[in-house]
């Protein structure tokens, strides 16, 4: 027995150094890698971001070159600090205090000594940059945006935060990533894949060379350029118009899907986003919430549609068979549907509207009646609604259209899930009559009802709207090929078409008509409400005009919003028609209608409520026109275009 | 058969197979350990591994020069080397060096050699000889205390140094005195007083006397025959006084960085911030051992390939903490072999020293088994986390001549006994 005490010691201490090498190695090491190994240094390669063009194949967004003197405090040797400072643009106090600062951060590691040099400094400090022992100039690059416009669009560039990096481990601190537009939704396309060196260190961080000669190393793979499908052109054009309006355009292809333009006004200029002013400049944008520049309103802009939701109901309406196009239903000055319920329309009493002259008039009584008639036709209401609903959502409506664009919502198509909570038993088809006039709970953004009207343009079908046309050496995804068919026959589309023509022929629209084009279009009108020191207030109506044109072979459906603009055809209907005749004729020869939009502010419709005094709306408000001289800068603008 | 092959064929080649791949592959590692990328040069004098080479050659001079002395000699000699290796002990405070805060080495030349190293095998010797005298009975309390003497004496002077990791070493005699009838009651206090101690720190005095108390009166209630209460109370008193004693020492009279080791070892530190820093401080070593070892995973970053090892993270990487070398860049394979090597040549040397004729060679046998296996035991513990901090060297690995050489003469006097051993009656 005592023979064993030291052998069996010795047993065991070799069986437990085994366990504690195999939790050491085996499990401890299974965390472990390259990355996080703090005896490696990571060195990236940045590759050249992609270059974006628009449809004409006009350079947008190029790449320039941004120089930072760098300083390694230990390897600064004694220098002529005068010279250095002239040459730097700085006095000697900042000299002394970025240096202790660069060397309170550390000693032996590069820190930016002067961010961003302008390119007559670097010329001349590259030249005696070799004087002075452990400082050292960095080549960086940053975006470069070739036009003013965009930038709603364009988006922008900036450095990663702590989300970005839990997301993706392919970020570092300090990497840029895209993040709003273009920039954010084709990232990866646009900034390639950046290359790693694995470089040895010692525990004081000093080099000790290459790790493995270099063989775990990769090479950084250049950002691919692409061409998006907006027409700088039009979209400049659509900008200018919008100055000193709120509001959102969208103008879409109908055959492809692309979206031409994509205006949200108010904007910006998208280099104001880059380099030394960045952080200052987002601050300012970020924090104005009450123009709300960085908010996309023609993606983001969730608003009652108004009448061009009617347009929708008469689909419906002869796709279910409820009404026939000769059918005529008359107006007593609105339409009576309850008890004590009445919804007002501007018919005189006693007119016969049929389906053509329902959708030229507008009739609130028309829409009413063929919405009733949807819901009712079987045997519960609730069955119609959600009939009704799945119609409406085959047009994109109420949901995110699948695009490649960075931000967007759903808007809101109720069904009798959606009344649940209000009506938990019984459900009418009168309890949601303002539906069909577009007022009720239905809810659209800008660019839904675009595609809504680009599907009618193409009588029945569209291409989910999209802003990319080529990627280098790519295909388009599917999703943007491939027409998507809403739940309405093709036959259907033509009679409420030619309703919608009659509203430039004979309605509303008349003045907006272009020569030779025919345009098919519809107005909205849109009262909204807001809460001023919690007492719901009425403002401005918003103006509202879809449209699409030619009538045959369409090449462009657009959707305008005005916001308080008061009637459709004022703001929104003079915008629309000049967007088409610009994008279809490539001029404009009504320079009166540009003028006027040009000259003419809402800007006192949007402080008036934070003025803290009573206003006045609509019909009793004084339009605004700005300065001369404002009005030339705008003009010439707009005269560089062409 | 020739008289000369079968003097050579005596010898236990198998031991010395081992010790050779142990010193071959600890110079491997001296040499991954301290290199610094660029060309090696073997015989560049001022790299540490040129010289490690140096010491090997010289080591096998001293093999052929104990394995041709006459195995008797040893014996016959034991008193005088023990007490030529007191002189040396002795002699640092006159004329020793200070290296690291411990005065261990003397100087010669550019060289420095450590007298404790071979003051271990002298020891062997000398309690090999004493116990195994006719006149001596271990079982004696008399010649207990004086075997004790022979083995407190070095380990006290190198204690003075100081250098209390190589006196932790002599605790191996206690495996030889034990092996050789030394009273059962001195391990089942030995293993009580390293239990108490160690709850004593981790779980607090009261709960040590609180379960003292509760095992001592369960212990006396199942006496058949109840003797008086003063056995249980004197047991009760002695270990209440020692575990407070533990407490006290830990918390006034242990130098701070000892007491640090002990606070990382058994996780006594619960701040957080503090463990933090102690990282980065105190137990910053452990940690970037720790951290090479793992990062080795299964297979090894491979020879002279491990980022740590050359980088430098590990400081004492080529002494003390030459094992996490052999984990970063043989991975678990290499680590698990070397432990399998290790616990190989102390069981082989446990084997012989079983098989002697006489006591004195057995004891011996026995000595250098115990020695190596407590250096073994504390060296890749203490790197691998497993005790605290000791500093220790790892036989044949660790860089250091005076360490080669005393472990060489260690085990090559107990090959010659061993071949020797056909010659006793």
């Amino acid at each position: 027995m005592r023979k064993l005490l030291l052998l069996l010691s010795v047993i065991i201490i070799g069986l437990v150094f085994t366990g504690r090498l195999l939790y050491l190695q085996i499990y401890q090491s299974a965390s472990n890698n390259l990355y996080d190994d703090n005896a490696i240094r990571k060195e990236f390669d940045y590759p050249k971001r992609g270059f974006v063009y628009d449809r004409n194949d006009k350079l947008l967004v190029s790449n320039q070159p941004s120089y930072d003197v760098m300083v390694i405090p230990k390897e600064v040797k004694p220098l002529d600090t005068l010279e250095f400072c002239s040459l730097l643009k700085i006095d000697k106090a900042k000299f002394i205090e970025k240096f202790n600062k660069a060397k309170r951060y550390s000693p032996r590691l590069p820190t930016p000594f002067i961010s961003h040099l302008s390119k007559e400094d670097y010329a001349v400090l590259q030249e005696t940059m070799r004087k002075y022992e452990g400082f050292y100039i960095q080549k960086r690059s940053l975006r470069k945006y070739e036009t003013k416009i965009g930038a709603n669009v364009l988006g922008d560039i900036g450095e990663v935060n702590v989300r970005d990096i839990t997301k993706d481990n392919y970020y570092r601190s300090g990497d840029l990533i895209g993040k709003q537009g273009i920039e954010a939704s084709y990232e990866k396309t646009l900034r390639g894949q950046k290359g790693i060196k694995f470089i040895q260190k010692d525990r004081f961080n000093r080099n000790l060379g290459p790790y493995k000669n270099g063989t775990a190393d990769t090479l950084p793979e250049a950002g691919k350029d692409i061409k998006i499908t907006i027409d700088a052109t039009l979209q400049a054009y659509g900008e200018l118009l919008m100055t000193n309006k709120r509001g959102g355009i969208i103008a879409i292809e109908p055959q492809t899907g692309e979206i031409l333009s994509m205006i949200s006004a108010p904007t910006y200029n998208p280099n104001s986003l880059v380099g030394r002013n960045r952080s200052e400049n987002y601050t300012k944008l970020f924090y104005d919430s009450i123009a709300n520049p960085l908010f996309n309103r023609s993606l983001q802009g969730v608003y009652e549609p108004g009448s061009p939701f009617k347009l929708m109901n008469a689909l419906i309406a002869l796709q279910e068979g409820v009404v026939t196009v000769e059918e005529k239903i008359t107006c007593y000055n609105g339409f009576k549907y309850g008890k004590r319920a009445f919804m007002k329309c501007h018919c005189s009493f006693g007119v016969k509207n049929n389906l053509i002259r329902g959708v030229q008039e507008s009739c609130n009584t028309y829409f009413g009646t063929v919405y009733k008639r949807i819901l009712d036709k079987y045997d519960n209401a609730s069955i119609g609604i959600d009939n009704w609903s799945k119609h409406i959502k085959s047009f994109g409506l109420g949901d995110f259209l699948n695009n490649d664009l960075y931000v967007g919502q759903k808007g809101r198509i109720p069904n009798r899930k959606f009344y649940n909570s209000a009506y938990p038993k019984r459900f009418y088809s009168t309890y949601t009559m303002s539906n069909a006039i577009g007022q009720g709970e239905v809810r659209t953004t800008p660019i839904q009802l675009a595609n809504m009207i680009a599907a009618i343009a193409n009588r029945g079908y569209y291409y989910t709207p999209h802003v990319i046309k080529e990627i280098e050496g790519k295909t388009l995804p599917e999703n943007f090929t491939t027409p998507k068919y809403t739940t309405i026959d093709k036959q259907h589309f033509d009679p409420v078409i030619e309703g919608m023509l009659k509203v430039y022929e004979e309605g509303t629209a008349e003045l907006l008509k272009i020569k030779d084009i025919e345009i098919v279009g519809k107005t909205g009108t849109v009262e909204n409400f807001v809460k001023i020191d919690s007492v719901k207030t009425q403002l401005t109506d918003h103006s509202i005009f879809v449209a699409f044109a030619p009538k045959d072979n369409p090449k462009i459906a657009i959707a305008v919003f005005v916001e308080n603009g008061y009637w459709g055809s004022r703001f929104a209907g003079k915008i629309t028609s000049l967007m088409i005749e610009k994008y279809l004729k490539g001029k404009i020869n009504r320079k009166d209608l540009e003028d006027w939009i040009l000259s003419h502010s809402l800007e006192n419709e949007y402080t008036k409520q934070y003025s803290g005094a009573p206003f006045k709306i609509n019909g009793q408000t004084q339009l605004q026109v700005i300065k001369p001289e404002e009005y030339q800068k705008l003009k010439r603008r707009i005269n560089q275009l062409n | 058969m020739s008289r000369q092959t079968d003097r050579y064929y005596k010898f236990d080649w198998l031991t010395i197979l081992l010790f050779f791949i142990l010193v071959g592959f600890g110079w491997l590692n001296i040499l991954s350990a301290t290199y610094g990328g660029e060309a090696i040069q073997y015989f560049d004098l001022s790299n540490l591994y040129s010289k490690q080479l140096i010491f090997i050659g010289l080591s096998v001079v001293l093999i052929v020069f104990i394995l041709s002395i006459d195995a008797k000699f040893y014996e016959r000699f034991s008193s005088i080397i023990y007490l030529l290796s007191l002189f040396s002990l002795a002699g640092l405070f006159l004329f020793g060096k200070n290296i690291n805060g411990a005065t261990s080495w003397y100087p010669i030349g550019s060289f420095t050699f450590q007298p404790g190293e071979f003051a271990k095998a002298a020891t062997a010797l000398a309690v090999a000889k004493y116990v195994s005298d006719l006149n001596t009975d271990i079982k004696k309390f008399n010649d207990q205390l004086k075997t004790f003497a022979l083995i407190v004496l070095p380990a006290l002077l190198i204690l003075l140094q100081p250098d209390a990791g190589s006196t932790l070493v002599y605790g191996a005699f206690f495996f030889v005195l034990y092996r050789e009838g030394l009273p059962q009651i001195y391990l089942i206090i030995g293993a009580l007083l390293i239990l108490l101690s160690i709850s004593a720190l981790k779980f607090g005095v009261l709960a040590v006397l609180a379960v003292a108390t509760l095992l001592v009166l369960t212990y006396y209630f199942t006496l058949k025959r109840k003797s008086s209460f003063i056995q249980p109370i004197i047991v009760l008193i002695l270990s209440a006084v020692l575990a407070f004693g533990v407490r006290f020492f830990y918390d006034n009279l242990l130098p701070a960085h000892q007491k640090d080791r002990i606070t990382i070892w058994l996780s006594l530190e619960k701040d957080p911030d503090k463990l933090e820093k102690m990282k980065k401080t105190v137990a910053y070593n452990l940690n970037e051992s720790e951290k090479a070892i793992s990062s080795g995973g299964f297979n090894g970053k491979g020879f002279l390939q491990g980022t740590r090892t050359t980088g430098n993270f590990v400081p004492e990487q080529e002494t003390d903490y030459i094992f996490s070398t052999v984990g970063e860049e043989w991975g678990f394979i290499g680590s698990f072999l070397t432990v399998l090597v290790f616990v190989l040549i102390i069981i082989r040397i446990l084997i012989l020293a079983e098989r002697q004729k006489n006591q004195f060679s057995r004891m011996y046998g026995y000595s250098v088994a115990g020695i190596l296996f407590l250096h073994f035991f504390i060296n890749i513990g203490m790197v691998m986390g497993l005790i605290p901090t000791i500093g220790i060297p790892l036989p044949f690995f660790s860089y250091g001549g005076s360490g080669l050489w005393g472990f060489t003469i260690l085990i090559f006097i107990f090959i010659k006994l061993d071949s020797n051993r056909i010659n006793e009656w």
